[in-house]
C-alpha cells in the first residue's frame, strides 16, 4: 500500500530507517567519496538520521548505519537518495 | 635468526588497538614521528612465550588501504613495505571491535587477502556481550583462513594466546590460500555481512544505553548547554587546581636557587646557573600542571567517546571558517596553553585543516598572557564601574575584549588562510561517533606520562638554550664603571635597534628591551620591564612592587594600549615556535607563524596607537 518515495538524505525524517537507493558520487570530493564509501555509506546500505546538529542549519547529521553512528555534513546528504522503509510522515 | 622480527596492530579506528597495544606492551613505548611526516610512530616489545622479543608498532587506524588521510597513507605503506627505512612486520595483528564486525571485517578480508602471516585479535568481546551479542571465534576463524583469538585489551584477556598465535604466524603463513583477493570493496562488504552473521551465536537487542545518552547529549539544546558546562569546569580545573603545583614547583625552583646561592661563590657563573638556566626552565616547568590537567580531561573525554560528540556540536560554527569540528578541541585547549592545543591537532585528519589550525592557535589567548594584561590594566586602566547599574567593572571589561579580539583575528585568520596558502576544498566533516566507554586509568595514566614527557624534552630543552642566549646577550659585554649593564650589554644594543622599529608603534626603548626576554615566555616581559625599572631606580624595593605606579608615570595611554594590542597578535613564545617546528616536520610554517603574527601585531599596535591619538586619549 504504501508508495516508495525516494528523497535526498539530508530531508529524511529522524527515526526513519531508509534504503540507500543512489549516490551521485560527482558532486563529492574524491577523497571525502572514498572515506563514506569506507564506512559503508553506498547504495543498499540501510540507514537512519538520528541527530541533527545545533544552531543554523541543522547541520552535522549523525547517521545509524549498521552498528555504527557517522557524523557527515548535509553537502554528503545531499547527494544520496533513500527510500524511506516505512511511510513518511505515517 | 639474527634480525629482531616484528609485528604490527592494524584497523579500523575505534577497534580498540591502542588499549591492546599497551596492554601488550606496557608502560615501554618508543614514541617518534614516521620519517617525513607528522604521524606518530608508537613502538614497544612483546615477549612471546618463547621469551623472544618482538617489536609491536601500532599502525594508525585505518578504513582501508586506499588512503584518505596521511595516517591511513602511513598504513598502507608500512604494511606494503613500501616506507623507506621502515621494514614491513613480519605478522600482522588485525584488531576488530567485536560488536561492529560488519563494518570491521570490510578492511580486515583485504588485509588477509595480502598473503601475509596475519592474526586476528576478535577484541572487545566482553562489551559486545554486554549489548547482548555472543560470538564463535572458530567460525570466524574458518570463514577467514587465519587464527582468531577473542580478546579484552583493558582486563588482559586472551593476550598469552595471542602472543603464542603471534609467534606460530610466520610457520604456517604462505600455504594459505586466498579465495577473495580478487573482490573489490563492495563485494567484501557483501561478504563481511554474511561472515558476521554467521559467526553471531545469540544476538540481543540491548544496545540501547548509547542512544539514550545521545537523545541527551547531542540534543539541540542540551547537548551545546552540557558541553559548555563542561568546558567551564575544565577550564576552572586548569587555573585553579593546577595552582598549587605550579606554586609548589616554583617554590622547589627557588630553593634549588637558593642551595646553589649557597653552595657557589658569587659571581658571574653562579648567576648564570640561577638567573639563567634555573629561572628559564623553571618558568616553563611551572606549565607542566596547567598541561597535565588539561590533557587529563582531554584524553579522558577521547576514550570515553564524547570528544567526537563535542567535535559534532562545534561542527557548524567551525565551518564557518571554514574548518570542521575536529579543530575545536585544540583551539579550546590553547586557551591554557598553544602548546598542548598545537599537540591536539594531531587528531585532524585533513592536512590542511591541521595546518590551518596550528597557525591560528596561538591567537588564544593563553594563560601566559594574563600576567601580562593584569598590570597594564591595572596601571592604565580605570576601575570604575560601567554599564547598566554599574554592573561591569571597566577592567574587567577590557580584558574581556582582549579575549574577544583574539578570537575574532583567529577566525578571520582562518579564513584568510583558507583562502590563500591553506586553501582547498572546503574541507568535509565525516567521522564515526564511537561507542561511550568508561577511560580506564592505566591507558590514561600512560598517555598523560607521554604527553608531559614530550613537552618537557622538546619544548624544554629549546627554552633552556635559549634563557642561555637571552641571559648572555643581557651579561655581556660587562658594563663598566657609570654604565648599566643593560645599556652596555649586546641586548641593550639590539634593542636600540628594535626601538627604531617600533617607534613607530609608540613603543619606548623599555619595551623594545622588554620584547627580547619575553620571546622566552610572554610573562618575562612583566618581570623584565620590573627589573628595568628597578635598576634605574635608586631605591630598590620601593620600585620592584610598584611596577603598575611606574608604568603609569613613564607611559602614555596610547603607549600602554598598543602594548596590549601588540600581546594580542606576537606569536612572542619560543615553546610555542618549537612545538610548531616539531608538529609541521620543518621550519618553513613556523617561520610563516612568525612573520605573519609579528606583521599583525605591528599593524594592530600601530593602528591602535595612533588611533588613541587621534582620539585625544
Amino acid at each position: 500500500m504504501s508508495t516508495v518515495t525516494t528523497i535526498t538524505l539530508d530531508n529524511l525524517p529522524t527515526d526513519t530507517p531508509a534504503r540507500i537507493s543512489a549516490v551521485d558520487w560527482s558532486q563529492l570530493v574524491e577523497e571525502e567519496a572514498r572515506r563514506l564509501r569506507a564506512l559503508g555509506l553506498d547504495v543498499g546500505a540501510v540507514v537512519r538520521v538520528e541527530h541533527r546538529g545545533v544552531l543554523f542549519g541543522r547541520d552535522p547529521l549523525a547517521i545509524r548505519i549498521g552498528r555504527m553512528m557517522v557524523a557527515l555534513r548535509r553537502v554528503h546528504a545531499c547527494a544520496m537518495s533513500v527510500e524511506a522503509l516505512v511511510e513518511v510522515g505515517a | 635468526m639474527s634480525r629482531k622480527r616484528s609485528a604490527a596492530l592494524v584497523g579500523n579506528p575505534n577497534a580498540g588497538k591502542s588499549a591492546l597495544f599497551n596492554a601488550l606492551t606496557g608502560a615501554r613505548q618508543k614514541i617518534a614521528n614516521y620519517p617525513g611526516v607528522t604521524v606518530e610512530r608508537k613502538a614497544g616489545r612483546l615477549i612471546l612465550p618463547s621469551g623472544e622479543p618482538v617489536e609491536l608498532t601500532d599502525l594508525p587506524g585505518s578504513y582501508g588501504l586506499h588512503a584518505t588521510s596521511p595516517d591511513e597513507e602511513v598504513t598502507r605503506r608500512v604494511i606494503l613495505g613500501e616506507l623507506a627505512g621502515e621494514a614491513a612486520p613480519d605478522v600482522l595483528v588485525i584488531v576488530l571491535d567485536a560488536s561492529n564486525l560488519e563494518q570491521h571485517l570490510v578492511f580486515a578480508q583485504e588485509v588477509i587477502a595480502l598473503g601475509k602471516p596475519t592474526v586476528v585479535a576478535l577484541n572487545m568481546v566482553d562489551l559486545a556481550e554486554r549489548d547482548g551479542l555472543v560470538l564463535d571465534p572458530q567460525v570466524l576463524a574458518q570463514a577467514l583462513g587465519v587464527p582468531v583469538i577473542p580478546t579484552v585489551a583493558v582486563r588482559r584477556r586472551g593476550l598469552t594466546e595471542l602472543a603464542a598465535a603471534i609467534a606460530e604466524a610466520e610457520s604456517h603463513a604462505s600455504d594459505t590460500p586466498h579465495p577473495r583477493a580478487h573482490l573489490d570493496m563492495v563485494e567484501r562488504r557483501v561478504e563481511a555481512q554474511a561472515i558476521a552473521s554467521a559467526a553471531i551465536i545469540s544476538e540481543s537487542a540491548k544496545h540501547r544505553l548509547h542512544s539514550r545518552v545521545d537523545r541527551v547529549l547531542l540534543h539541540p539544546f542540551i547537548g551545546p548547554v552540557f558541553l559548555f558546562a563542561l568546558l567551564f569546569v575544565v577550564f576552572q580545573a586548569v587555573f585553579s587546581w593546577a595552582a598549587p603545583f605550579a606554586d609548589g614547583l616554583e617554590g622547589a625552583v627557588g630553593i634549588l636557587t637558593e642551595m646553589v646561592k649557597g653552595h657557589m661563590a658569587p659571581g658571574l657563573l653562579r648567576d648564570f646557573v640561577t638567573d639563567g638556566a634555573l629561572a628559564g626552565v623553571g618558568s616553563v616547568v611551572v606549565f607542566l600542571p596547567q598541561i597535565i590537567i588539561l590533557f587529563f580531561f582531554i584524553l579522558a573525554l577521547e576514550a570515553s567517546g564524547y570528544m567526537a560528540r563535542a567535535a559534532f556540536l562545534m561542527d557548524r560554527l567551525m565551518a564557518g571558517v571554514g574548518l570542521s569540528g575536529r579543530s575545536f578541541i585544540p583551539l579550546l585547549s590553547s586557551f591554557a596553553c598553544a602548546v598542548p592545543g598545537i599537540m591536539a591537532t594531531r587528531s585532524i585528519t585533513d592536512p590542511r585543516d591541521r595546518l590551518t589550525t596550528i597557525l591560528i592557535a596561538p591567537l588564544m589567548t593563553c594563560s601566559a598572557r594574563l600576567p601580562v594584561y593584569a598590570v597594564i590594566i591595572a596601571a592604565f586602566i580605570p576601575n570604575r564601574p560601567v554599564g547598566p547599574g554599574g554592573m561591569i567593572g571597566m577592567q574587567g571589561l577590557v580584558l574581556f575584549g582582549l579575549y574577544v579580539i583574539g578570537i575574532v583575528g583567529a577566525m578571520l585568520a582562518a579564513l584568510a588562510l583558507r583562502g590563500t596558502v591553506t586553501k582547498g576544498a572546503a574541507s568535509g566533516f565525516i567521522m564515526e561517533l564511537p561507542k561511550y566507554q568508561m577511560p580506564r586509568l592505566r591507558d590514561l595514566g600512560l598517555g598523560l606520562f607521554q604527553r608531559a614527557w614530550i613537552f618537557l624534552r622538546r619544548a624544554g630543552t629549546i627554552i633552556f638554550y635559549v634563557t642561555v642566549v637571552l641571559w648572555l646577550l643581557l651579561n655581556f659585554p660587562r658594563a663598566g664603571q657609570g654604565e648599566s649593564q643593560v645599556d652596555a650589554s649586546i641586548a641593550g644594543r639590539i634593542a636600540n635597534g628594535i626601538a627604531v622599529v617600533v617607534e613607530p608603534i609608540g613603543f619606548n626603548r623599555d619595551i623594545a628591551l622588554a620584547l627580547i626576554p619575553s620571546m622566552a615566555a610572554r610573562e618575562v616581559a612583566v618581570s623584565s620591564l620590573a627589573t628595568t625599572y628597578a635598576v634605574d631606580s635608586s631605591d630598590e624595593d620601593e620600585t620592584a612592587h610598584q611596577l603598575s605606579d611606574q608604568l603609569a608615570k613613564r607611559w602614555s595611554l596610547p603607549t600602554a594600549l598598543a602594548f596590549l594590542a601588540w600581546f594580542v597578535f606576537a606569536p612572542q613564545c619560543i615553546s610555542t615556535i618549537a612545538v610548531t617546528r616539531r608538529e609541521t616536520n620543518g621550519w618553513k610554517w613556523p617561520g610563516f607563524m612568525l612573520a605573519y603574527l609579528f606583521g599583525l601585531a605591528y599593524v594592530f599596535a600601530g593602528i591602535t596607537y595612533w588611533g588613541a591619538i587621534a582620539l585625544g586619549l
